[in-house]
């Protein structure tokens, strides 16, 4: 007879037979009676009953019979505790046998019987078997603390434990180490605060290295793992650690790969030696392929892991293409990501061979995965030029074999091409239309829907096909509902003599009988325009749409970031968080570490720091930056075909017409070169221009930050060049995807400081290029108080969001060529100034002559009327002129061979007295 | 950590359920089964998310092995911890099946008790377990015995125990390789690799430290000194060397060792075990091209000629070689004609199989068919799927060659030329296909 006979026990009455049987003399009986028990207990019966005879049978020499005991108490103990106390003499007895399996055996089991009166008898046998003279005793003990932790965390804190697991750390056995690593990794993810208990430091992470080298596989995961967690002081810390792991990358366990793998990426980002960068990524790349010829489970978590890997650092497996083609037997979870990540490499090098494969697939049977290959293709088109014309043609082929769900996915993605490519494969619309009565489903109904109406004056019957659709509308998907809507006001603009009943139709269904809030809202938008400014309507509805980007469905950088430092776990295979899935601890979010020297990160963040408090709340902006848009004194908006014109309708428009802006939100890709010169010019005459080179410009200083900014930096400063101010700015593109698209607009501030010109950044802007932009800025916008005085509101819209910020304009810049005074009425204007307008400060650690002040401060506008020495002091009268015509009075004393200056200042309004000293500040340490 | 695992038979009834956390209730099993096992759909995804618990799951056979989780874990990890486990009963007990399951059931409690401690994964090596995991019930151990059971579970070199005698030293080394080959109708070769693995048997006393050498590209670089490139090389030294794209090695391989000196150095487990595995890309030589003709004749009749050559040296002889032509569903009859071996239509697996026994280098052979088929209004077209083959010959085609493996044993007095040493190439298919 074999135990599989144990399964199939099903008699009445067997509890009561399983008691006598464990009760009975027989040493084989007993054995084969909770044999039974465990068989009945693994089906999901309740053999709890028998807890007391199961009990009595674990004292025992049969470590066979003992083991199977254990069992069954780990499962009953905690619905039995009051009897699993009985057991606890035999665990503390069996703690201190000689044998050390048995030993290790009864502090694991102990463990895990979660009864808070058998934790307290644990503490002191745990205690001893830590320092147990044999290695298999330690390395269970070491995972004991984190079971203990798990049940009474203070318990564990209170016993001193944590040291004692901390002091394993510097053990001789590798395997003590990484179970005490593991232990410690566990803890510290699961405190409460999110502060790790015990940190690593670089001895600790010393021993560790030494330990990989020699434990087991499973071990060097550990390790690996709880590497990642540290953050390495420095450059070369980094480094070296990185050089001590590489050698994992030719481990047999893809666990140990992906593992190290994870490690040398988080560290990457710490180096600046692009040499050492480029041979580590190189040495990346052929692990991870490898991994693709592991079981197809393991293919599964590399390929998610890869899908990261590539996106963050896209020159690792760009000469790979060929190991992601499918083969027919993968299952169907590796074909589809591997299609992914074909999509994701493909280039114009390599587009030849990834169409020919996309084309293969389309023909397979799963429709997810042909679907997806249809959808491929497509991609492949927006994203290397060369090939549309061979994927369009492609595609259509595939419209031709009249597969329902090909078409439907087929015309989904040709919108997106119509999108990228304008005006060139129109040709194709009328084979499209063939296929109306076949679309079902919402997306391909939408999208054909939006073709027709974009293309409306091309199709003759656009008003018919609208027509049918508009019979069911009430039962159409909102998606579609919005799309009908949008195409039917398109073509009514287009075609307005014939579609006016269809489109005072289409209003009445979407505001009068539709209850969806935003179909409603924007038949009213649509309602309003098109009654109060049919040429308006026409500029918001039929606006030239921004392209779309090239790479579509790319995490968000800061998520990817965060992925990154959680490759090979649960979470890179989800593509989540892992609070999106994981219950109840806090837990810190990783980050990659910041990129570069400490010094200059530091100071970088100080700058940002001081701005926060003046950064309004979005919606106040919103709302400024709206009703700056309707006012018609704009002048800059003089040219609609204009950059800045075109961000006005967008901002509108991106609000109204959201289906329009889907994959990208900029406005002015295609905006004509301003007239006489950009800003660039001017920057390049500001510096060659000899008088004028003694003016100060502040250094520039970090307005946005990437995080804030959805990927995008700007830094930047102000500075008055040739009687003109501008607004000079680093864009730096820290994202994934390249950026186009940008406008900026001010909200109303203390001098009404204003564009002068669209803003010019070379579009696009690929991932890690910076570039400079200087805006050439005026100040006849509408004028309301800011504080501080100098304070202004930014926005800047790119093909990504739009970003807002604050800055402080140097006040300066506001100091006009014609602010001298004629001595005479500097005297009276002088007088004539109330005392209380007079504001002193003063000036320390300054270190110029009165004559280089004087020349200083002319190089800045402001002019130096009359000089007098009293008692040894040399006193300064200056004037200056800011732009809204406010005069300032300046009188400055300089004791002989002193550093500190007395400044006093004089003027009508003098609010503006701190700016002006601010100005001083800064003129005279530049 | 692994929170649980639990295995299933086909019929999702549980046959071992082991629970290692707080967090995993028995209704964790009964999800699984649910959403998984019973799931009207085709598995899409060997991880499956319910209710905020993961599961991960292996299937071999009618065998389901799942594990359990409510954390981040390493999820690499729990998927080459769940194909240990399937190894490592297969040493205990042969095929993974109900009954096998079922009759070990006892055992395999023991070996998830000791192999996963609250989730992480120990000494998994099958090897050394079976030195203390026996199913003989007690065992009178001596203190000498149970010191060393624990020092070789927890040591450094866990794969190998002391004190290991034999009265002759000798070794196998079997370097297999897998020829994967996608080719287009036309010939092209869309993508190919070789994936190799180095087998070694060994039979050595004492705890002998090996040296491995293989006309792996950098290495003989490093010998030859820089300033010379391949083709030189091959031409001075006149030895072909093999360009490496990547390889794996056994844990007792020291990796730091191999990564600065690039010199494969190891004390070998007892008995059978993978060295190396290794991938190559570069300058494969595909045994055999099957050259396909596919005209379909109308819509109930198709002809299909098949070419096969082969293409390595005229003194060696290919074996076990089996074409397989798929065949459209709809089939009715299929008429054979083959110069050489035995063509049968299997209508069970819509293909045509062609067996050939032997075939030397250098020849070339045919098959031709003609297809019945029956008149379908079925819009759905045929998908052709590709036409694959499988072989074995007795070389590498990646081009690897073993050099030397040299054995040390300081403290016992053998010396490495009395060891006796057998090298052995085979060059199986992987995917071998070609699309028609």
């Amino acid at each position: 007879m074999t135990d599989a006979k144990y399964f199939t026990t099903t008699k009445k009455g067997e509890i009561f037979e399983l008691k006598s049987e464990l009760n009975s003399d027989k040493k084989e009986k007993k054995r084969e009676a909770v044999k039974k028990v465990i068989a009945s207990m693994t089906v999901g019966k309740d053999v709890s009953a028998l807890f007391p005879d199961v009990v009595n049978c674990m004292q025992t020499d049969n470590l066979e019979l003992k083991k199977l005991v254990y069992l069954y108490l780990m499962n009953y103990a905690k619905s039995q505790p009051d009897m699993a106390i009985m057991a606890v003499n035999t665990f503390v007895k069996d703690c201190e046998d000689p044998n050390p399996l048995i030993r290790a055996l009864a502090v694991r089991t102990m463990g895990c019987i979660r009864v808070d009166k058998i934790t307290e008898y644990l503490c002191e046998p745990l205690r001893k078997c830590l320092k147990d003279e044999d290695p298999y005793v330690r390395k269970t003990a070491a995972v004991c603390v984190a079971k203990l932790y798990d049940i009474n965390a203070q318990l564990v804190e209170d016993q001193g434990f944590l040291e004692q697991l901390k002091d394993l750390l510097s053990d001789s056995n590798p395997m003590v180490v990484a179970n005490a690593v593991a232990a410690l990794s566990e803890i510290n993810d699961s405190s409460p605060s999110g502060v790790p208990l015990v940190e690593m430091n670089a001895p600790t992470i010393n021993k560790l290295l030494t330990a990989l080298n020699e434990c087991t596989e499973w071990g060097q995961i550990f390790i690996l793992d709880s590497l990642s967690n540290y953050n390495p002081k420095d450059e070369r810390e980094a480094q070296s650690i990185c050089e001590r792991i590489t050698p994992r990358l030719a481990h047999a366990n893809a666990a140990v790969v992906l593992s190290a793998v994870k490690v040398l990426m988080k560290y990457m980002e710490m180096i600046n030696d692009t040499e050492f960068v480029t041979v580590l990524t190189r040495k990346l790349a052929p692990p991870l392929v490898t991994l693709l010829s592991s079981e197809p489970e393991v293919q599964y978590v590399a390929l998610r892991n890869i899908n990261l890997i590539v996106q963050k650092r896209p020159d690792i497996l760009k000469h790979e293409m060929k190991v992601f083609f499918v083969k027919y037997n993968d299952p169907i979870y590796v074909k589809l990501e591997k299609l992914d990540i074909m999509i994701r490499l493909a280039s114009q090098a390599n587009i030849a061979q990834v169409l020919s494969e996309l084309k293969e697939y389309a023909t397979e049977v799963d429709v997810d995965f042909v679907r997806k290959a249809v959808r491929a293709i497509g991609r492949c088109a927006i994203k290397v030029e060369q090939s549309a014309e061979r994927c369009v043609a492609t595609l259509l082929d595939l419209i031709q074999t009249k597969v329902n769900y090909v078409v439907q996915e087929a015309i989904v993605v040709i919108k997106d091409i119509f999108r990228k490519y304008p005006n060139k494969y129109e040709s194709i619309i009328s084979t499209l239309c063939e296929n109306l009565d076949t679309l079902d489903e919402p997306e391909a109904r939408a999208s054909m829907i939006w073709i027709i109406g974009e293309y409306a004056e091309r199709i003759d019957n656009a008003d018919e096909l609208l027509e049918s659709f508009l019979e069911g509308f009430a039962d159409e998907n909102s998606q579609v509902q919005l799309q009908l809507l949008t195409a039917i006001v398109k073509l009514f603009l287009k075609r307005p003599a014939d579609t006016q009943e269809l489109v005072q139709q289409v209003l009445s269904l979407a505001t009068q009988d539709s209850d969806n809030p935003d179909l409603r809202d924007r038949g009213y938008i649509y309602w309003r325009l098109l009654s109060t400014d049919p040429a308006a309507a026409k500029e918001v509805v039929l606006a030239e749409k921004p392209l779309i980007s090239e790479e579509t469905d790319l995490l968000e950088p800061t998520l990817l970031d965060e992925l990154i430092c959680h490759i090979a776990s649960l979470a890179s295979v989800y593509h989540k968080p892992p609070s999106a899935f994981v219950e109840g601890r806090a837990g810190l979010r990783k980050a990659l570490p910041a990129r570069g020297e400490g010094g200059v990160a530091s100071s970088s963040v100080e700058t940002t720091s001081a701005h926060p408090s003046v950064i309004p709340s979005h919606d106040t902006l919103i709302g400024d930056l709206l009703s700056m848009d309707l006012n018609p004194v704009v002048q800059t908006a003089a040219q609609p075909a204009s950059g800045f014109g075109g961000g006005h309708v967008d901002l509108l428009g991106g609000g109204l017409d959201a289906l329009l802006d889907v994959g990208g939100g900029g406005g002015m890709s295609q905006a004509a070169p301003p007239p006489g010169g950009g800003g660039l010019l001017g920057d390049i005459f500001g510096l060659g221009g000899g008088d004028q080179s003694g003016a100060t410009v502040m250094p520039k200083v970090l307005w946005l930050p990437a995080v804030k900014g959805k990927g995008l930096e700007i830094s930047g400063t102000f500075s008055r060049r040739n009687g003109q101010i501008y607004m000079d700015m680093t864009f730096t593109n820290r994202a994934m995807q390249t950026m186009s698209g940008f406008a900026v607009q001010f909200n109303k501030n203390s001098f009404g400081l204003l564009p002068a010109q669209p803003l010019q950044v070379p579009a696009p802007l690929t991932p890690n290029q910076s570039c400079e932009a200087s805006l050439p800025l005026n100040t006849t916008g509408p004028v309301q108080k800011m504080d501080p005085l100098n304070n202004l509101q930014v926005a800047v819209k790119n093909n990504v969001d739009v970003l807002y910020y604050a800055c402080l304009v140097p006040m300066h810049v506001y100091f006009v060529e014609d602010g001298q005074m004629d001595k005479r009425v500097f005297l009276q204007t002088w007088k004539d100034i109330p005392t209380q307008n007079e504001v002193q400060y003063t000036l320390t650690n300054m270190s110029h002559s009165s004559d280089s002040v004087v020349q200083k401060m002319q190089q800045n506008n402001v002019f130096t009327i009359a000089k007098r020495n009293v008692e040894g002091q040399d006193m300064l009268y200056q004037s200056l002129k800011l732009t809204n015509g406010v005069w300032v009075l300046v009188e400055i004393k300089i004791p002989p061979g002193g550093s500190v200056y007395t400044l006093s200042i004089k003027s009508v309004t003098v609010d503006v007295a701190a700016g002006v000293y601010q100005a001083y500040e800064n003129i005279l340490r530049s | 950590m692994i929170g649980g695992l639990f295995i299933y038979n086909h019929k999702g009834e549980v046959l071992i359920s082991r629970v290692y956390r707080d967090d995993i209730g028995r209704n964790a099993v009964d999800a699984f089964r649910v959403n998984v096992i019973h799931a009207r759909q085709q598995v899409r995804s060997p991880v499956t998310n319910i209710a905020r618990t993961s599961f991960f799951h292996v299937k071999r056979a009618n065998i389901w092995v799942a594990a359990v989780t409510k954390q981040n874990v390493n999820a690499a990890m729990v998927f080459e911890f769940l194909l240990k486990i399937i190894d490592c009963m297969q040493s205990y007990f042969g095929k993974i099946s109900e009954e096998n399951v079922k009759n070990n059931f006892v055992l395999i409690y023991e070996l998830l008790d000791e192999i996963l401690d609250f989730g992480y994964p120990q000494n998994t090596d099958s090897g050394v377990l079976k030195t203390f995991i026996t199913q003989q019930g007690v065992k009178s151990q001596t203190k000498e015995e149970q010191a060393q059971i624990t020092s070789q579970v927890t040591g450094q070199i866990g794969w190998r125990r002391e004190g290991i005698k034999y009265r002759r030293n000798e070794l196998f080394l079997d370097v297999l390789e897998f020829c994967n080959l996608l080719m287009s109708p036309q010939g092209q070769v869309l993508s190919a690799h070789v994936a190799g693995k180095v087998v070694m048997k060994s039979f050595l006393s004492g705890m002998p430290e090996c040296k491995f050498g293989i006309n792996d590209k950098i290495v003989m670089d490093s010998k030859a000194g820089k300033g010379l490139n391949t083709d030189e090389q091959v031409r001075t030294s006149g030895k072909p060397v093999v360009v490496i794209d990547d390889c794996q090695f056994h844990q007792c391989v020291k990796l730091s060792k191999f990564e600065t000196e690039h010199s494969i150095s190891f004390i070998p487990p007892d008995g059978e075990f993978e060295l190396m595995k290794y991938r190559t890309t570069k300058d494969i030589s595909l045994p055999f091209r099957v050259i396909p003709l596919v005209r379909e004749v109308g819509r109930t009749r198709m002809e299909v000629k098949v070419v096969l050559k082969s293409n390595f040296k005229p003194s060696l002889l290919g074996q076990k070689i089996e074409c397989k032509i798929p065949t459209p569903l709809n089939t009715s009859g299929v008429q054979l004609i083959c110069m050489k071996g035995k063509a049968k239509y299997k209508a069970s697996e819509n293909a045509i199989v062609w067996k050939i026994k032997r075939m030397a280098g250098m020849k070339e052979t045919q098959l031709s068919a003609e297809i019945e088929l029956l008149e379908t209004d079925t819009k759905k077209k045929w998908t052709r799927p590709p036409i694959s083959l499988n072989f074995e010959v007795p070389f590498a085609p990646s081009g690897f060659k073993v050099r030397y493996l040299k054995v040390f044993e300081s403290k016992l007095n053998y010396s490495d030329h009395e060891v006796i040493k057998w090298v052995r190439y085979i060059g199986r298919s992987g995917l071998y296909e070609t699309r028609c």
